[in-house]
């Protein structure tokens, strides 16, 4: 269970006087039940690659594989294929239609041609995986909190039981103790199921406590690939790309600069704190 | 996808007819169409196929940018001219069963399909050239003396510019919800018309509401910028005419004439002629 990426460049209105570069030659392997975090500044090709995950975007050049079969071959089910890698997009509660919640996490399952009975049991089992109150089930969509409306409209791909999840800026627009509930939330699924979990991001920060995995993007490349603290260590490099290192990296590498012996692999304040108090014991 | 689709068609380059002012362009445009139904001999359609080479020219775009517009026409185009073809009486020049060809029949039939070939490639020239944004600002101006019958040309051209600026915006929004909603299983290809028309739901639902939403905040935007209508309105890049813009004149007034002329000169050279 993996999905292989193969020279796949991306180009958006080629021959056009527009003609844009998304992606350039990517090669990636995402490897079974990874909690993987893509990064990248505006316009550096985060989104549009992960909307080649699951087939909605069709590569100009290059393959993928979904566990060793070409998506691109005439024959492969592509709607399959987006039911095995759920993607929630940038504000998907920009996309809720139904009369109430429930009804709308019902949408991608009764898709995926399940009846009435099965599709409720899958919706009522998404929305307690996103803490959803169960007070508001039967609300209409549109008279949700902003972070309440995330949350159901995360329900409605969770519902569908994806093999990977692909989340696009879970978090943009909420606030900051929104957000820690949605990646918190996030987390504790990929520990209790194991899933693949894709997350894109623009911000070090929010990626860096959970994943264990860093793709970093910029200029339609793969700029760095590895765990969070392989890729910190090129904090100096990623200001170059409009990105940055978490805080704590910083105050680590002038600790060190200044003399103290810590390890300037702390990615988490829980880590950095415990290396700074080594110091002192 | 949908991102395919060009609808403000502008085509960015450096030429003389980007340079002009839209008024300019509009009054040219207005001159050709005019002269388009004015020519009715060989001579007239030598001066505006001239003219329309000319404006091809200097204009810098890609010939295939202004004959994608024809595709769109090619059936109405076809019909028309079967019609005109088929159904004109006058002197049978030959006839296929029930049907007949007529010499006026033939020259009406090539008369109306260079006429329309020549109205679409032509009128794109201007859009090609022109940002939205200048049009309107272009028409805004050629109109404005119509703010004395209280007709607010302002309002009208305000709107007309927010419309297409939203244009490509809710595309784009199109595109996404498609997406979303595709990620999630929706289908908007297979099935019956009804089938399809239940599956549009999720899609129109969503972009109704964005539409609304960006409208208010919108509004809201243009309420906090104390924007109160055209009244005493300044621009910050106000329309002005340069040298271009003689030139400009000049050749659509000589085009113009030369239309005129040839109506009258034509019927002159076919009579020293003897025909």
């Amino acid at each position: 269970m993996s999905i292989k990426l193969e020279n796949v460049t991306y180009q958006y209105s080629p021959d056009t006087a527009y003609a844009i570069t998304a992606l350039d030659h990517v090669n990636l392997e995402l490897r079974d039940g990874e909690f993987i975090g893509i990064i990248g500044h505006t316009g550096s090709g985060k989104s549009t690659l992960v909307q080649h995950l699951n087939g909605l975007l069709k590569a100009t050049e290059g393959v993928i594989y979904y566990n060793g079969q070409n998506i691109y071959d005439k024959d492969y089910d592509l709607k399959d294929l987006r039911t095995q890698v759920g993607m929630v997009f940038q504000y998907p509660e920009h996309q809720l239609f139904e009369t109430t919640v429930f009804e709308d996490v019902k949408f991608g399952p009764k898709n995926q041609g399940l009846d009435d009975k099965e599709a409720t049991l899958r919706a009522y089992e998404a929305l307690e995986k996103v803490h959803f109150p169960t007070d508001y089930f039967d609300q209409s969509p549109f008279d949700l909190s902003g972070g309440q409306k995330r949350r159901a409209a995360i329900a409605g791909v969770l519902a569908m039981k994806p093999a990977v999840l692909i989340l696009d800026e879970p978090t943009a627009g909420l606030d900051p103790k929104g957000r820690d509930e949605i990646l918190d939330m996030i987390a504790e699924m990929h520990k209790k199921s194991g899933n693949t979990v894709i997350l894109v991001s623009h911000s070090m920060e929010d990626v860096a406590n959970y994943v264990d995995r860093i793709i970093v993007m910029n200029d339609a490349r793969v700029a760095f690939d590895g765990a969070p603290k392989e890729v910190f260590r090129h904090y100096k490099e990623l200001e170059t790309m409009g990105l940055a290192a978490p805080e704590v990296t910083y105050i680590m590498q002038e600790l060190q600069a200044a003399g103290f012996p810590v390890s300037v692999d702390a990615t988490t304040i829980q880590e950095a704190k415990e290396e700074i108090l080594k110091v002192f014991r | 996808m949908l991102r395919d689709i060009t609808l403000g068609q502008y085509y960015p380059t450096d030429s003389h007819v980007h340079e002009m002012d839209p008024r300019t362009k509009l009054f040219g445009t207005l001159i050709y169409i005019i002269a388009l139904f004015l020519f009715n001999n060989v001579l007239g359609w030598l001066v505006v196929t001239g003219f329309l080479i000319l404006a091809i020219h200097t204009c810098k775009v890609p010939l295939s940018y202004m004959v994608k517009g024809l595709k769109a026409i090619v059936m109405l185009l076809l019909i028309a001219a079967a019609f005109n073809l088929f159904l004109t009486s006058g002197t049978p020049i030959f006839t296929i069963g029930p049907l007949s060809i007529s010499d006026v029949g033939l020259r009406n039939a090539g008369l109306m399909t260079i006429r329309m070939i020549y109205l679409i490639v032509g009128t794109s020239i201007m859009t090609l050239t022109t940002t939205p944004n200048q049009l309107t600002d272009g028409l805004e101006r050629s109109l404005h003396f119509l703010n004395r019958v209280h007709i607010p040309v302002h309002e009208i051209a305000m709107m007309m510019s927010i419309a297409l600026r939203f244009i490509p915006i809710l595309i784009e929004e199109t595109d996404k919800i498609m997406k979303a909603q595709m990620a999630r299983g929706a289908d908007f290809e297979s099935g019956g018309i009804i089938k399809r028309a239940k599956a549009m739901v999720p899609l129109l639902v969503p972009l109704f509401v964005s539409a609304f939403r960006r409208a208010n905040d919108l509004a809201l935007a243009m309420e906090a910028r104390c924007y109160h209508g055209g009244e005493g309105r300044t621009k910050m890049k106000p329309l002005q005419y340069h040298g271009v813009d003689r030139v400009g004149y000049l050749v659509i007034f000589i085009f113009l004439v030369l239309v005129i002329a040839s109506r009258i000169v034509y019927p002159m050279l076919m009579g020293l002629i003897g025909v």
